[in-house]
């Protein structure tokens, strides 16, 4: 199946503009009508009514950069799946076959990963706590 | 020349309808979950408390415009703008009748995708920028949030773009005559459904601004039309995703009698009621719990949707 080919593309460049000249004027007007003052704790972080402890820069788990990596792992892959949703008539089954091999390596993948709980979230997995009671055991036992 | 005049018709009435109703719905939202929620709502302010909408705007514009001196500003100031920018521009590709749209882009499905995730560099620069430890933790949540379900979103919109053959709206509102894609592609509509939530932070999947927990996560820093904007794009993305419900899955324009307009924005409208129902009837989930969803569930579904549904078009060929 043939896919139109976009003729007239102007109106998005336009309407881009205006969105933009929209967010700055709203930006703006907001900043010139607000009112200003300037209490005792004014410039001081929000932390629930408490003096601010410490600095913000907290550290996190570190399974937000695990969930980073896994997005450009299957989203890299998911690219090559539109290719081939959008042309699916013209690959047919040789095509289709070569899908079929290509999500179960994904799904396998996932699997893995599922497996050795990078999935799982919580600081200490339940599998990783009976591991490490098991590891001092072992240490116990050689010493 | 008239044609040019038309475009420009086109993107003012575009962008005007986007933002009445993004901020209609701050209103909208209150009087509906007040309806279910068995009280009144905001009604006092015009007929039917109406004009709540105008005292808000209002309201917003003359708060203070705080920029914590801890801030990165630059940052600060820009994120807002950038969610409430992406929100904005993917209303530019949404069929609004077969000859009303900003632009008909051949690679339309792809266009929302791609500026839809745009949103969430706002949302994590807000949430690093604010220098605040409830915001930071906002702001990850966010990212990985909409990160895991950033993956199947798209992967859910390929049953529809397999059945059509095409990534461009039109065609895909056009290869709806006989049947809706909301039949054939049931599972992809849950799972878009559920990913449009999430993309969109909206409850139950508000974690990244869970008030009970975070304060109000990657804005707990931001006031007057910052917050305001971070607000409103929530409601943009509402609408949005709700529109693209109507175009991919319910036949956009399609319906008897009444114009196209009508029906495309009758079945908006259905959806985002159906958005505003969610918020008042279910109980946000524990993070884990919100990421197991995803990776865990949704997405080897998803998988498996795409390759029965390759299967079926292919022999029906």
């Amino acid at each position: 199946m043939q896919t139109p080919v976009t003729e007239i593309v102007w109106p998005l460049g336009v309407y881009a503009v205006a969105v933009l000249i929209m967010v700055t004027a709203t930006l703006a007007i907001s900043h010139v009508l607000g009112e200003r003052h300037s209490g005792r704790a004014t410039g001081e972080p929000y932390e629930s009514g408490i003096v601010p402890t410490g600095p913000s820069g907290i550290r996190f788990s570190v399974r937000f950069y695990l969930v980073a990596m896994f997005f450009v792992l299957f989203d890299l892959e998911a690219v090559f799946i539109y290719a081939w949703a959008v042309s699916l008539r013209e690959a047919g089954w040789a095509g289709y076959a070569e899908m079929v091999f290509f999500i179960g390596v994904l799904l396998a993948a996932l699997a893995y990963l599922w497996r050795i709980g990078a999935l799982d979230w919580g600081s200490i997995g339940r599998k990783s706590l009976d591991r490490r009671k098991e590891e001092s055991r072992r240490d116990a036992d050689d010493r | 020349m008239s044609d040019v005049v038309l475009h420009l018709l086109t993107i003012v009435g575009v962008l005007a309808a986007a933002l009445t109703i993004a901020a209609g719905l701050i209103w909208g939202e209150r009087r509906l979950l007040a309806l279910w929620q068995d009280r009144y709502g905001p009604n006092r302010v015009g007929p039917f408390g109406l004009l709540q909408v105008v005292a808000d705007i209002i309201k917003i514009f003359t708060k203070e415009d705080w920029i914590p001196p801890f801030a990165d500003r630059a940052v600060f100031v820009l994120a807002p703008g950038i969610v409430f920018a992406a929100g904005l521009m993917v209303f530019a590709i949404l069929p609004v009748t077969p000859g009303i749209a900003v632009v008909r882009l051949n690679v339309g499905v792809l266009y929302f995708l791609a500026i839809s995730s745009l949103g969430a560099y706002g949302v994590v620069l807000a949430g690093w920028s604010s220098s605040s430890k409830y915001s930071l933790l906002g702001g990850m949540r966010a990212a990985a949030q909409v990160l895991t379900y950033e993956v199947f979103m798209g992967l859910s919109l390929m049953g529809v773009v397999m059945i059509a053959g095409s990534f461009d709206l039109g065609r895909i509102v056009e290869a709806q005559k006989n049947l809706w894609f909301c039949v054939p592609q049931f599972f992809g509509l849950l799972v878009f459904f559920m990913a449009g939530l999430a993309e969109a932070h909206r409850s139950p999947f508000d974690l990244p601004e869970s008030d009970s927990e975070l304060v109000a996560g990657y804005h707990s820093e931001y006031s007057g039309m910052k917050f305001g904007m971070f607000f409103v794009g929530e409601y943009l993305s509402i609408t949005v995703i709700s529109a693209l419900i109507a175009t991919l899955f319910f036949g956009g324009w399609l319906g008897p009698v009444l114009p196209p307009v009508v029906w495309f924005m009758l079945k908006t409208f259905v959806f985002i009621g159906g958005f505003i129902l969610m918020r008042a009837t279910l109980p946000r989930p524990r993070y884990d719990q919100l990421m197991a969803l995803g990776w865990k569930l949704l997405l080897p579904l998803t998988l498996l949707n795409l390759l029965i549904t390759g299967a079926i078009v292919l022999a029906a060929r």
